[in-house]
């Protein structure tokens, strides 16, 4: 039973939802209420299915689980092209987070959709399918089939039923997705002819692509071909006035979509191709992704700051978040991964639930200016508590989840170099500043809108939706561990491939030459599943960093003052601390 | 018993270039879609008509494949042309395809 | 003796679930004493503990209790685990202990309020917030705390969310906080950066270990980790939040903004004395900071005409004298001040939200007067806080207060200039809150005939809770007598300096400080050419320096009692007289509108231009002159598109016969 659920859940994942919509195509229009049901108990029952994942899943080991491999297409007698699914630690939550959010926008949808609800709701779960293929294909063409198939849903979700200017909004997004996508198309192309040059092989699968030999221009090139599509998908700063637009026509489970998922196909991008296919190009063009992203948390902020309309507000605020999780991937530190990794699962859900907030104001109102708005909080309590809430989630306050993601960003940050650090917390303060700006003109105050005076609070239905992100952010706040221990592995084998990387920094035989000399260096078999686990600490060798190798010299000595009372041993002696200062300095960061 | 050919393959050739220059012709002149279909069949059944005398004349069957190809794309074409044309018809009362200009740039 | 540590934070926490799901649907009187029975319950466990940990031997007064752990992941680890020791056993007694007091004095104070659950939820809140700041072992459960406190500070000022004061207030304070918070977030990486852990124990450990390579860094450190502290203790230049905080409910400015929330910051530098110790500049940067504070706040509070802000102007100004004994190297007088401060000050507030119950929630001291006769528990009440935070003995403020002034001269880094700032301070003090006390409760009546009809002694719940308070504020001096004092009076040892001795394992004596500053000084190149060993406890200049004290705050008392009670004019006169000064001092030297006017208004404009000049103009004129291209240069092409099916028919035709005379060519 256990035997078939791993090698086929992942499938049934992916086209559950797909056969679902197909079905709901085949309802009659009319039968609002069915199709409703139907859409929403198909999604319960692939969050259901996709619970397991979460406890079988071996936590300690670095590799792809729950695989499936099936020969698809044979080029000269090989199979090329392959039907290859599987998650690692790091696609499991986007899994998790793709089933999860997708049954909660389903149920969101229910107030704020009338028009052509059949064809709506099949599109909703033809994203999900879509969705979930991204994040669990493991070939090349399998998931750039996926990548594109899921615009074609989500352009018609925010083209019909979106507001006033949807269909600028809807062709901006997919031609701007399309730019990055076609070159990374290229860019795919060009990474499997070069490995069949390198090994006769012809294969599109993820794996085994992670070793190719190639020249430096050839690397940066392909680097580049995948970063924009990724960087645009994000959205990184010059490349974000995409998601604005398109936050503000989609309808609210599209943005909650939006945000919670596709967005983070970029970061995820980044992660399972650009870091581990091209370590030394990612070297190389890190410092400039760092300087867009903290560049990015900045400008968001304030361009935030100054938005008349919340959902507006709530998309700068995304490009500053994301900023975050970007910021912590490149600083190649393994806590500023894991905190990019956490700050993605964390701003899908507590954007996921701004978003839900911001759509139930606006079906209430069909407004969405904070200016319409104000002191609704006295006829709104459980509204006003529960976006209280979900806005302390966001500004990362302590024990909900974004404190856990910033928190490890900015520390990896630190030990990367302090400065990234200091700027990228400045987001701490402005995100306080934007976001409890919006509070007081949306919730505090005297009722200035008559209209305002007779809102209805949330029903219950609304408080289903709200109260699991909530519960989420919480969770994933106090409790961390089965999150990070999950992720560790996963995303230190791709630390390990990229923190030694240098940018081409040692290439002997100049710049055409094969990168020959890292492989020695690196683990020898990437794929491998006896990942043993390592604690890595890399606290940077600078000129503040006093540590004294001699755990003697730790010792307090007995002759002074300081050994009677000022510090005592404990009852425990702290063995969980792992990264003693006394040991030996390990390898510096990068 | 063996058919046998008197008439020589160019015969053919010819009659399949008259028939489908007259089915151009009358495509490009004819502003009835109806007509135009017939235009369009002709021309098909120029082309099958040069490939089954091709046929036999090079004593391969390829060609009287490729033609029953060609007649079942026709046959899907002209179904779909049709309803197409009444669907038109039904929109904008008359089939006159000067009328029908919307692709302009 | 674990097994109930972690109960005493729960316990609050349990309050707030029940008042925050249930509490709308709970009869007040069952909602109100739930959450005053949990933080009951987390004294009494509280006082328990402390119990216990005197009967242990002073080296060994520490818990440690591992509750679960936290983040923990690529090399950093961090757990909620919690720590009770001497100094977090003071901060329990005095954040549960005041606390429930004051949540006593709101069943009564807050009774018509509609959101009376919400209120509770959000005090119950606060003291878990507050618990889980003084339990942590580590720097990262202090910080949850430190933001948790800030949360509940937020949501309780702007508790009377109609009013834009109230909710601009609220904003304003978690905004500057916020400021703070970022200084202590990144003196945390660079703790982490340096020692590998985040944990008290190991940080502190190495500190001791090696003084003398580590100062540079630990300087940084230190300073880093001031500046939250002066965002959450509001002192300069972050002080501007606490006054405006002032919109809350009373019972939440005696509880938050007087005596628990505010004191993080004293309790945050207390803990580390080790690495304050091993930094003397970050040190000296302590001790200057409060002292201007000290003298800078309580110069304004002698204008200040709201009751309610005087008394948040003498907040940061006790506020400052507890980092000035810190930065002086005696973080125990720092903490006593803590301690009984918290008493006094608790007591004034509620004695003011008391004067404000009575008078219709008018704060205004002008239109007071004569309150005695109305209001005799308050009144009398009022003047032991008055004279507690004079330092008029016996009441705790002067043993307090003396202790720091004290220190401020004679600890390991102490400066005849801190003591007059003191000193000054001192007087200044005793002026501001006499004039108060005499403006209020004395002198002619000069309220409306409507409020004076209104008036009335509060109730006996609130009444209790101003006596026991006073009780406190006169008598919690007595844990800590000088041994000057002591001396002279023959009493016995464990009478003298007892709360000094006690916390001394959590916050080091005098040799141990001395030894850390020398180490300091001795490995690195900061510059104090002689350290200041402290003087040597000599009766007769303690006694003269007390003396001198004592005769100006008595001085300033008795100037007050003349200027508003014998002649009421001469205040307006005098402040006629020197307009540009009262004016400066009525408007805080204007230090609000300079931050309005250098950040807020210049970062809102810079958000506008950053959206509208380069959003949209730029990137989107790029991203738009992009698709604007694509369409000029289609249509030099549209002219082939006729729409006329016989014209591409024509177009295919001649390709195809281009192509087969190609072909057959």
């Amino acid at each position: 039973m256990q035997e078939f659920y791993n090698r086929s859940i992942l499938t049934v994942l992916t086209f559950l939802p797909m056969v679902a919509a197909l079905l709901i195509l085949l309802m009659p229009r009319g039968a609002v209420i069915a199709i409703r049901g139907f859409a929403l108990a198909a999604a319960l029952v692939n969050l259901a299915l996709s619970v397991p994942l979460f406890f079988l899943f071996r936590s300690a080991e670095a590799g792809m689980q729950f695989e499936l491999q099936v020969p698809w297409v044979y080029l000269s007698g090989q199979p090329a092209i392959t039907y290859h699914v599987g998650i690692d630690g790091i696609s499991l939550f986007m899994v998790l987070l793709t089933t999860f959010l997708s049954a909660i926008a389903i149920a969101g949808s229910f107030g704020g959709i009338r028009t052509r609800e059949r064809e709506y709701y099949a599109l909703m779960l033809f994203l999900e399918a879509g969705m979930a293929g991204v994040f669990v294909a493991l070939d090349l063409v399998l998931f750039y089939t996926f990548w594109e198939a899921m615009l074609i849903p989500m352009y018609f979700i925010i083209g019909v039923w979106g507001g006033q200017r949807r269909i600028y909004a809807a062709v901006k997004f997919f031609l701007y997705t399309m730019i990055g996508s076609l070159l990374m198309l290229v860019a795919i192309l060009v990474l499997v002819w070069l490995n069949y040059q390198h090994t006769g092989v012809r294969t599109f699968d993820i794996l085994q692509l992670s070793a190719v030999p190639m020249t430096r221009a050839a690397q940066n090139l392909l680097f580049l071909a995948f970063g924009l599509a990724f960087a645009i998908k994000v959205p990184m700063f010059p490349f974000h006035t995409w998601l604005p637009d398109a936050h503000v026509e989609a309808p609210t489970a599209g943005s909650v979509i939006l945000a919670g998922v596709l967005l983070k196909m970029g970061t995820y991008g980044f992660l399972r191709f650009c870091l581990p296919l091209f370590p030394e190009a990612s070297a190389a063009f890190a410092p400039l992704l760092i300087a867009l992203a903290i560049i990015g948390i900045i400008y968001g902020a304030l361009v935030a700051l100054v938005q008349p309309d919340m959902k507006k507000l709530v998309a700068y605020s995304s490009v500053s978040h994301l900023g975050v999780a970007v910021l912590g991937i490149f600083v190649f530190t393994l806590q500023g991964m894991m905190g990019g990794m956490v700050q993605m699962i964390s701003h899908g859900l507590s954007t996921g639930a701004l978003f839900l907030c911001v759509g139930m104001i606006y079906e209430r109102r069909h407004t969405r200016e904070i200016s319409e708005f104000g002191g609704i909080w006295a006829v709104m309590p459980k509204y006003g508590a529960l976006l209280i809430m979900v806005t302390l989630a966001s500004i990362g306050l302590p024990f909900m989840s974004g404190f856990v993601g910033e928190w490890l960003v900015f520390l990896g940050s630190w030990l990367a170099n302090p400065w990234y650090a200091v700027f990228a917390a400045t987001g701490v303060i402005l995100s306080a500043c934007y976001m409890l700006w919006m509070i007081q003109r949306v919730l505090q105050g005297e009722i200035t809108h008559e209209q305002n005076r007779g809102l209805k609070d949330l029903n219950l239905r609304e408080m289903a939706v709200l109260v699991p992100l909530v519960a989420g952010t919480i969770w994933i706040g106090v409790y961390p561990k089965p999150v990070l221990d999950r992720i560790e592995p996963s995303l230190a084998r791709i630390q390990e491939i990229v923190a030694p990387a240098q940018p081409f920094a040692e290439d002997p035989a100049g710049p055409m030459s094969f990168r020959g000399v890292r492989d020695e260096e690196s683990p020898p078999a990437r794929t491998s599943q006896t990942y043993e686990r390592q604690v890595v600490v890399q606290p940077r060798d600078s000129s503040h960093r006093v540590r004294n190798d001699n755990p003697a010299a730790h010792r307090v000595r007995n002759d002074s003052p300081m050994s009677f009372r000022g510090v005592r041993d404990e009852e425990s002696p702290p063995a969980q601390t792992s990264g003693a200062p006394n040991n030996a300095p390990q390898e510096s960061g990068r | 018993m063996i058919w046998n050919a008197t008439v020589p393959f160019g015969a053919w050739a010819v009659l399949s270039g008259l028939l489908f220059t007259m089915g151009a012709a009358g495509f490009l002149v004819r502003r009835d879609p109806i007509v135009m279909f017939m235009c369009i069949e002709l021309m098909l059944n120029a082309g099958n008509l040069l490939f089954v005398a091709a046929a036999r004349y090079l004593g391969v069957v390829d060609g009287q494949v490729y033609v029953f190809f060609v007649m079942t794309v026709a046959a899907a074409e002209v179904a779909v042309g049709l309803a197409i044309i009444v669907a038109i018809f039904r929109r904008k009362t008359t089939i006159d395809v000067d009328e029908m200009s919307e692709m302009r740039g | 003796m674990r097994a109930y540590l972690w109960l005493i934070p729960l316990l609050p926490l349990l309050g707030v679930l029940i008042n925050a799901w249930f509490g709308h649907r709970l009869p007040r009187r069952v909602s109100g004493a739930v959450a005053c029975l949990v933080v009951f319950g987390s004294f009494v466990l509280g006082v328990a503990a402390l119990i216990r940990l005197i009967g242990m031997p002073p080296g060994q007064r520490i818990i440690y209790h591992k509750l679960f752990p936290w983040i923990s992941t690529g090399g950093f680890e961090s757990a909620v685990a919690l720590m009770y020791d001497p100094l977090s056993a003071v901060m329990v007694c005095v954040v549960t202990g005041v606390g429930f007091l004051i949540h006593v004095y709101s069943l009564g104070y807050m009774a018509h309020d509609p959101r009376y659950p919400r209120f509770f939820a959000y005090m119950n809140l606060f003291t878990f917030a507050m618990l889980m700041l003084v339990l942590a072992d580590n720097f990262l459960l202090m910080f949850v705390g430190w933001e948790g406190v800030g949360l509940c500070s937020y949501l309780l000022i702007g508790f009377w969310f109609e009013r834009k004061s109230a909710s601009d207030a609220g904003m304003k304070a978690f905004i500057v906080n916020r400021v703070g918070d970022f200084g202590f977030l990144l003196g945390m990486m660079f703790i982490f950066a340096v020692f590998g852990s985040l944990r008290f124990h190991d940080v502190f450990k190495q500190v001791a270990a090696d003084p003398a390579t580590l100062t540079l860094t630990v300087t940084g450190i230190c300073l880093l980790l001031f500046v939250g502290a002066t965002g959450k203790s509001a002192q300069i230049p972050l002080y501007v939040w606490l006054p405006d905080a002032m919109e809350g409910p009373t019972p939440v400015s005696a509880l938050i903004h007087a005596a628990t929330m505010v004191t993080a910051g004293v309790y945050m530098v207390a803990r580390c004395w080790i690495m304050f110790l091993n930094a003397p500049l970050a040190l000296t940067v302590v001790a200057c900071i409060g002292a201007l504070t000290a003298l800078f706040a309580a110069t304004i509070a002698l204008v200040q005409n709201d009751i309610k802000r005087v008394l948040a102007y003498s907040t940061i100004s006790q506020l400052g004298y507890m980092f000035m004994a810190c930065g002086a190297g005696v973080f125990a007088a720092g903490v006593f001040h803590l301690m009984t401060h918290a008493f006094f000050k608790a007591l004034l507030f509620l004695g003011a939200g008391s004067v404000m119950h009575a008078m219709s929630d008018d704060t205004d001291i002008r239109r007071m007067g004569g309150l005695m006769k109305w209001l005799p528990v308050t009144g009398v009440t009022f003047w032991v806080g008055t004279l507690a935070i004079s330092g008029i003995p016996p009441f705790s403020g002067f043993f307090s207060k003396d202790e720091i002034i004290w220190s401020s001269l004679a600890g390991p880094m102490g400066s005849w200039v801190f003591w007059v700032f003191g000193v000054v301070t001192a007087a200044l003090t005793a002026f501001y809150m006499a004039r108060l006390t005499f403006k209020v409760f004395h002198g002619q009546p000069r309220m409306s005939g409507e409020q004076k009809h209104h008036l009335h002694e509060s109730p006996p719940s609130m009444a209790w809770v101003l006596i026991l308070l006073a009780v406190g504020a006169s008598l919690a001096g007595f844990l800590n007598i000088p041994p000057a004092i002591a001396h002279l009076l023959h009493l016995p040892e464990r009478w003298t300096a007892a709360f000094t001795n006690f916390l001394e394992p959590s916050v080091g004596t005098h040799e141990q400080a001395v030894y850390l500053l020398e180490a300091s000084v001795g490995g690195s190149q900061i510059g104090f050419a002689k350290l200041a060993h402290g003087l040597q406890h000599n009766a007769a200049l303690e006694f003269g320096l007390m003396g001198i004290t004592l005769a100006l705050a008595a001085g300033a008392i008795l100037t007050g009692r003349w200027m508003y009670v014998s002649r009421p004019g001469t205040g307006t006169a005098l402040a006629r007289k020197l307009p540009f000064l009262f004016r400066t001092l009525q408007n805080k030297y204007y230090l609000d509108e300079f931050y309005k006017a250098v950040i807020v208004r210049p970062g809102m404009a810079l958000g506008n231009a950053l959206w509208r000049g380069f959003d949209v103009l730029v990137i989107e004129g790029i991203v738009n002159g992009i698709a604007i291209a694509t369409a000029i240069i289609s249509r030099l092409f549209r002219v082939f598109q006729t729409g006329y099916v016989r014209n591409y028919a024509a177009g295919i035709l001649a390709g195809a016969i281009l192509i087969i005379w190609v072909l057959m060519r």
